[in-house]
């Protein structure tokens, strides 16, 4: 009996002196210098297959603040291990095994304090309460609707959390469920924020606010969605007249600013007078010109060549591209050459804007940070 | 017809190889557009693409409560051999196929951070010149990394063979049809797993040894050389973010 508490004394204490000795405290400030040397000292333990590449790539990049370096060191790929187990907290992308925090996706280690999650490349949406999204109704069920939002599994819509036709408050009655065709059917898209994420793991959507609700007379563009940052603001209307939701779920949503004023104040007109029947849009109202299509055409092309080349999509980076190839024809930014030649040109606009930066503030080394710092200021 | 030899004095294979070498190996990355996760990949003259989609809403009522489930569906394409074939419906060994697939997957993929999801994996083989099921499993792995579908490792699978007194790595279709003692390996690499291990007929254990050593170096090689695509393939995606 005494032995066995001995035991039980001894193991807890060696636990605690595994997290808690100084000399590990220090290794877990966010420290960004030190916690590479961490990640690279790891990866090297581990693959023993690739030892010398790894040994190549230092020569290659030796230089200790170029972003590459950093980067390199911190690509991970599956069973990649990271760190020893109680060093760091387990997020997404990472698991435990047999004492130590290892990779589950190919991505970039991403240390925020002592949480350590990879970020995929390319991954599925997962929703985070207040995300505005794009999403596309898949079935009509009982009280809810199902959306397909990109995500692991359909969210859901439910039928108390729309705003009903001229913004009357009252409980959903039998009736209303019977009309629910009324507002959403299969196939159409629509513009709503997460409300909640339950315990079970499904997701709940809410479009009660004026500007939620169905989107119509536009194009829908799905890009992966890691190209896109949550920030204050997701309805953009470009300088070129082109309405764009960014949609947090890689979903986005570009139609013809004039167009879809008239069509929003139709349906407004449509709520406060007749809202017990269906709407119906005339063909005027309807109706996009030849110029606005070829604009709504270039933004989607821009989208495109951004999505093909992985960089972040936000309003500034399609518009650089959209004035950039204002002189081309449509058909010429969807060809890899042209495409590639267009993205090099960002890059030197963006390098001159860099370079620019350097002479205010000296020490900024992270560029990548840089500029999604700077995009969101500007968004 | 005299009989084929599949060493010759030099120690060379039919198709110019020594007995522990792998096939040239030449694969990427997201190449079809519309899946989650995409590959193609070559071993020799054998050639496969892969899509795979999800993890997605069930589209059957049987999903799993507490995890995703995985369906596999393996396709040769008519084409894809010497004789062109009909493809017939309930084909045996494409359905043994896309079932070790489906299995090697369900115990590396981590299904349970997806209840009640699915996740669907569809193998075309272009050109079939044997390996078709260790090349499968290979270029899975490759699309689901691509498809950011979290892991606990590579799946990394290589035949081997006993054939003329020898043990060979990899065969190709004409070694597949020697008869001789044809071993199925797939491991994971990095965390020191055997995810199936097959063989349809009886031999000596020191036989069996070696032929198992030799599958096993050969997953190794494939290990790596997977390793770096992925490497390479993160860096391309990566590059248009980084500036200079």
């Amino acid at each position: 009996m005494t032995e066995k508490t001995t035991m039980t004394t001894q193991y807890l204490s060696e636990i605690n002196i595994n997290i808690y000795t100084p000399s590990k405290r220090l290794g877990l400030m966010h420290h960004r210098s030190n916690c590479n040397i961490n990640a690279g000292t790891s990866m090297q333990d581990v693959d023993v297959y690739s030892n010398k590449s790894n040994a190549k790539e230092e020569e290659m990049y030796d230089d200790e603040n170029d972003p590459k370096t950093q980067f390199a060191r911190n690509l991970v790929t599956p069973g990649t291990t990271i760190s020893k187990e109680g060093e760091y907290l387990k997020g997404h992308g990472t698991f435990h095994h047999q004492g130590s925090l290892i990779a589950s996706v190919s991505g970039v280690v991403d240390k925020v304090d002592k949480l350590v999650s990879v970020r995929a490349f390319h991954s599925r949406y997962q929703g985070e309460i207040g995300d505005i999204i794009v999403g596309r109704i898949t079935q009509v069920a009982a009280k809810r609707w199902k959306v397909d939002c990109n995500a692991r599994q359909d969210y859901i819509l439910m039928l108390t959390a729309i705003n009903l036709p001229g913004g009357i408050q009252r409980r959903r009655t039998s009736s209303d469920e019977l009309q629910m065709r009324n507002f959403f059917v299969e196939n159409d898209l629509i513009y709503a924020e997460v409300q909640a994420i339950n315990g079970d793991g499904s997701v709940a959507l809410h479009t009660r606010n004026q500007r939620y609700g169905k989107l119509m007379n536009g194009v829908l563009v799905s890009v992966p969605p890691a190209l896109i940052k949550r920030s204050k603001q997701h309805a953009h209307t470009l300088d070129c007249g082109v309405d764009i939701i960014l949609g947090v779920n890689g979903y986005i949503w570009i139609a013809d600013s004039a167009q879809q004023q008239a069509q929003t104040q139709l349906i407004q007109r449509h709520e406060k007078d007749s809202y017990d029947q269906p709407l119906f849009v005339p063909p005027q109202v309807k109706q996009v010109s030849r110029e606005s299509r070829q604009k709504i055409a270039r933004v989607r092309n821009a989208i495109h060549i951004l999505h093909t080349h992985y960089m972040l999509i936000h309003t500034r980076s399609i518009m650089e591209i959209y004035n950039m190839t204002l002189n081309m024809p449509l058909t010429d930014m969807l060809t890899p050459n042209k495409a590639r030649q267009i993205i090099t040109a960002v890059h030197t606009n963006i390098q001159e804007r860099m370079g620019f930066k350097d002479d205010n503030e000296e020490n900024d080394t992270d560029m990548i940070s840089q500029f999604n710092h700077d995009t969101e200021m500007n968004d | 017809m005299s009989k084929l030899s599949y060493i010759s004095p030099e120690g060379l294979r039919i198709d110019g190889r020594r007995s522990n070498e792998i096939r040239r190996l030449n694969m990427r990355m997201g190449v079809l557009n519309r899946a989650d996760g995409s590959s193609y990949y070559e071993q020799g003259n054998t050639k496969i693409t892969v899509a795979i989609y999800g993890p997605h809403e069930s589209t059957t009522q049987k999903s799993l409560f507490d995890r995703a489930s995985i369906k596999c569906e393996f396709a040769m394409s008519s084409f894809s051999t010497s004789e062109r074939k009909v493809k017939s419906r309930f084909d045996k060994t494409a359905y043994e196929t896309s079932t070790l697939i489906k299995q090697a997957f369900e115990s590396t993929v981590l299904t349970h951070l997806f209840p009640r999801s699915q996740i669907d994996i569809y193998v075309q083989v272009l050109q079939s010149d044997g390996g078709l099921k260790s090349a499968a499993i290979n270029a899975v792995t490759l699309a689901m990394i691509d498809a950011g579908i979290p892991m606990r490792d590579y799946v990394c699978a290589c035949s081997a063979t006993f054939i003329e007194g020898s043990a060979l790595m990899d065969l190709n279709h004409m070694e597949e049809r020697s008869g001789g003692a044809d071993l199925l390996l797939s491991i994971h690499p990095q965390l020191g797993g055997v995810i199936s291990i097959n063989m349809e007929s009886k031999v000596p254990q020191e036989m069996f040894e070696s032929v198992l050593d030799m599958a096993l170096a050969g997953c190794k090689k494939i290990y790596y050389l997977l390793q770096e695509q992925v490497k390479k393939h993160s860096k391309d995606l990566m590059s248009n973010q980084l500036v200079g």
